[in-house]
């Protein structure tokens, strides 16, 4: 059985986490990064964690579906430019350390989920631990419609953005030189990012390395720098990835497998052999 | 004009640049030289405010850096800086192309389209045109990177040690092409140079430098003298006169 809404939820969650990553590695200047890598996706789950934990089960349950996800990525937004506009501002040539410290960021926040997760009454606990694994098979497609919303809005103004997505990633100095503002750009960058992040993981959890994968191979068949064309493909690539891959998993393999295994196995893979090629040159 | 004024700069206390007063003469090609670590790449970056000075105040005609608007000083002034890596992976051709945005802003007309390809002919970059910059050797990657800068066409062009990996036919090419620039389309070239002897040749201004002050400002004979030579670079040379140009026996 494959619904509608099901593909539809595919879809704006490889929307949203190719983009993201694009925007990602634009304003990071570095090409084998992405917001997953970052820790961002383990962000939002610990935000949802903590409000659980400090409003408890019952009432957090009872909230508006929607209320939550709006309340969550504005906290997402303020977390994200807190932790992160620092971060690339030192960080524009040094692919290591940001690695480093997104590694230590994301092991950070899950520690602290995992942390909280057991502190809290093991009742409260099964409203958390549906959003702390990647899931496609089960979406909450309740949130599908408000998630499409905010999504096509995000798309319309990065799209908008393409050509200065172009000179902010020649780096800070000819971003100056041709007249952008880099700081600016990535204030708003993270943003954007924040909240593509908080629409596919409230949709599907976080994904660690399905926008690594996805935007490398757009990288592939698509060798611009021009985000006209990058944004294009990487979406492409990405709705191709994941409603292709779930579509093999439930006719082929008959879901033995999780679609989210298989993919963060395969962009595990692709991370290190970047990271390793790196390294050497 | 450029014109820098009681122009401070300091990175987490250290002072780099201190004090700094300097008008750039119009129309002509200033080379700044000085040794390793005076302050020009520093002062280059204050002028075209990829670094913002802790004092002072800079002037490019009736815009104050720091005030004015980005875009409008992108129209103004360009900079090539001393080292050039690309996060993007670039064809020559796009690289160049950058160079018209923000002319267009991004959407490139028949004219910008024009500029680029005269660019790209101008340095004989022709045949490197759908080449990768990662492939490229580093003179013909520097060569392209003036290209784009060449593209980007504005009154003032601030240039960071272009001849670094040029051989000599393209240095010996570069510099006579600044040389006209200034005097056929009357553009104000600053030019760090780390050979004194293409300062003498082709500079017809020079801004001495040392420790993050100017020491010295006026034409290649003022300023290249054997005592200038000898306290600024801490080496005795020989400074002779030739066809009315000092050089610098080395
Ligand atoms: N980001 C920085 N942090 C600390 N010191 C710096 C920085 N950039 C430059 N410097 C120092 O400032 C001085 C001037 O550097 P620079 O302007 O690059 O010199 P030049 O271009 O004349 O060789 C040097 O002593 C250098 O070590
Ligand atoms: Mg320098």
């Amino acid at each position: 059985m494959f619904r509608g809404s099901k593909l539809l939820s595919l879809i704006v969650v490889a929307l949203a986490v190719s983009t993201s990553t694009l925007l990602f590695q634009t304003v990071s200047g570095n090409q084998i990064i992405a917001p997953s890598i970052m820790g961002f996706d383990a962000l939002y789950v610990l935000l949802l964690t903590c409000a659980v934990y400090f409003l408890g089960g019952a009432t957090f349950s009872v909230l508006p579906e929607m209320t939550v996800f709006a309340v969550t990525m504005a906290v997402m937004i303020v977390a994200s430019l807190a932790l992160f506009s620092t971060l690339l501002g030192a960080a524009q040539n040094d692919v290591m350390r940001l690695i480093l410290t997104g590694v230590i960021f994301a092991t950070l926040f899950r520690s602290i989920t995992s942390f909280f997760q057991r502190i809290i009454d093991p009742n409260e606990y099964a409203v958390i631990a549906a959003n702390s694994y990647a899931r496609f098979n089960r979406i909450e497609t309740d949130l599908l419609w408000i998630a499409m919303a905010v999504l096509v809005a995000t798309v319309v103004v990065v799209w908008r953005m393409r050509h200065r997505l172009d000179v902010i990633s020649l780096g800070y100095a000819q971003a100056v030189n041709l007249g952008e503002d880099p700081r600016r750009a990535t204030f708003w960058i993270l943003c954007l990012i924040a909240i593509f992040v908080s629409v596919s993981t409230a949709l599907v959890g976080p994904v660690v390395f399905l926008g690594l994968i996805v935007v490398s191979v757009a990288r592939l068949v698509t060798p611009t720098p021009h985000h006209s064309v990058l944004l294009i493909s990487s979406a492409l690539v990405g709705a191709i990835t994941l409603v292709g891959g779930q579509l093999l998993m439930e006719r082929v393999f008959a879901l033995t497998t999780p679609l989210s295994v298989v993919i963060d196995f395969v962009g595990g893979c692709v991370f290190l052999i970047f990271l390793l090629k790196g390294i050497r040159r | 004009m450029i014109r820098v004024q009681n122009t401070s700069y300091a990175v987490s206390g250290t002072t780099i640049l201190s004090d700094i007063n300097l008008e750039i003469t119009q129309g002509v090609v200033t080379a700044l030289v000085g040794p390793n670590g005076a302050g020009k790449s520093t002062l280059l970056s204050l002028i075209a405010r990829i670094n913002k000075a802790q004092s002072g105040q800079i002037t490019v005609d009736d815009l104050t850096i720091g005030d004015c608007d980005d875009r409008d000083l992108a129209l103004r002034l360009s900079i090539l800086t001393q080292d050039n890596t690309m996060g993007a992976r670039l064809t020559v051709r796009d690289l160049v192309s950058f160079g018209r945005y923000p002319h267009h802003r991004g959407r490139a007309t028949a004219d910008d389209l024009a500029t680029i390809e005269t660019a790209i002919d101008r340095f004989d970059l022709t045949e490197l045109a759908d080449r990768y910059l990662d492939d490229l050797s580093g003179g013909q990657k520097q060569r392209a990177f003036i290209a784009m800068t060449f593209a980007q066409n504005t009154d003032y062009i601030l240039l960071d040690e272009p001849l670094n990996n040029l051989d000599i036919a393209a240095s010996r090419h570069l510099m006579p092409l600044l040389h006209d620039l200034c005097a056929d389309q009357g553009k104000t070239i600053i030019v760090v140079l780390h050979d004194l002897n293409y300062a003498a040749r082709y500079a017809d201004q020079l801004v001495m430098m040392r420790d993050g002050q100017v020491v010295a400002q006026g034409t290649p004979k003022e300023v290249l003298t054997a005592q200038n030579v000898s306290d600024v670079f801490q080496t005795e040379a020989d400074v002779r006169i030739i066809d009315g140009r000092p050089m610098v026996i080395v």
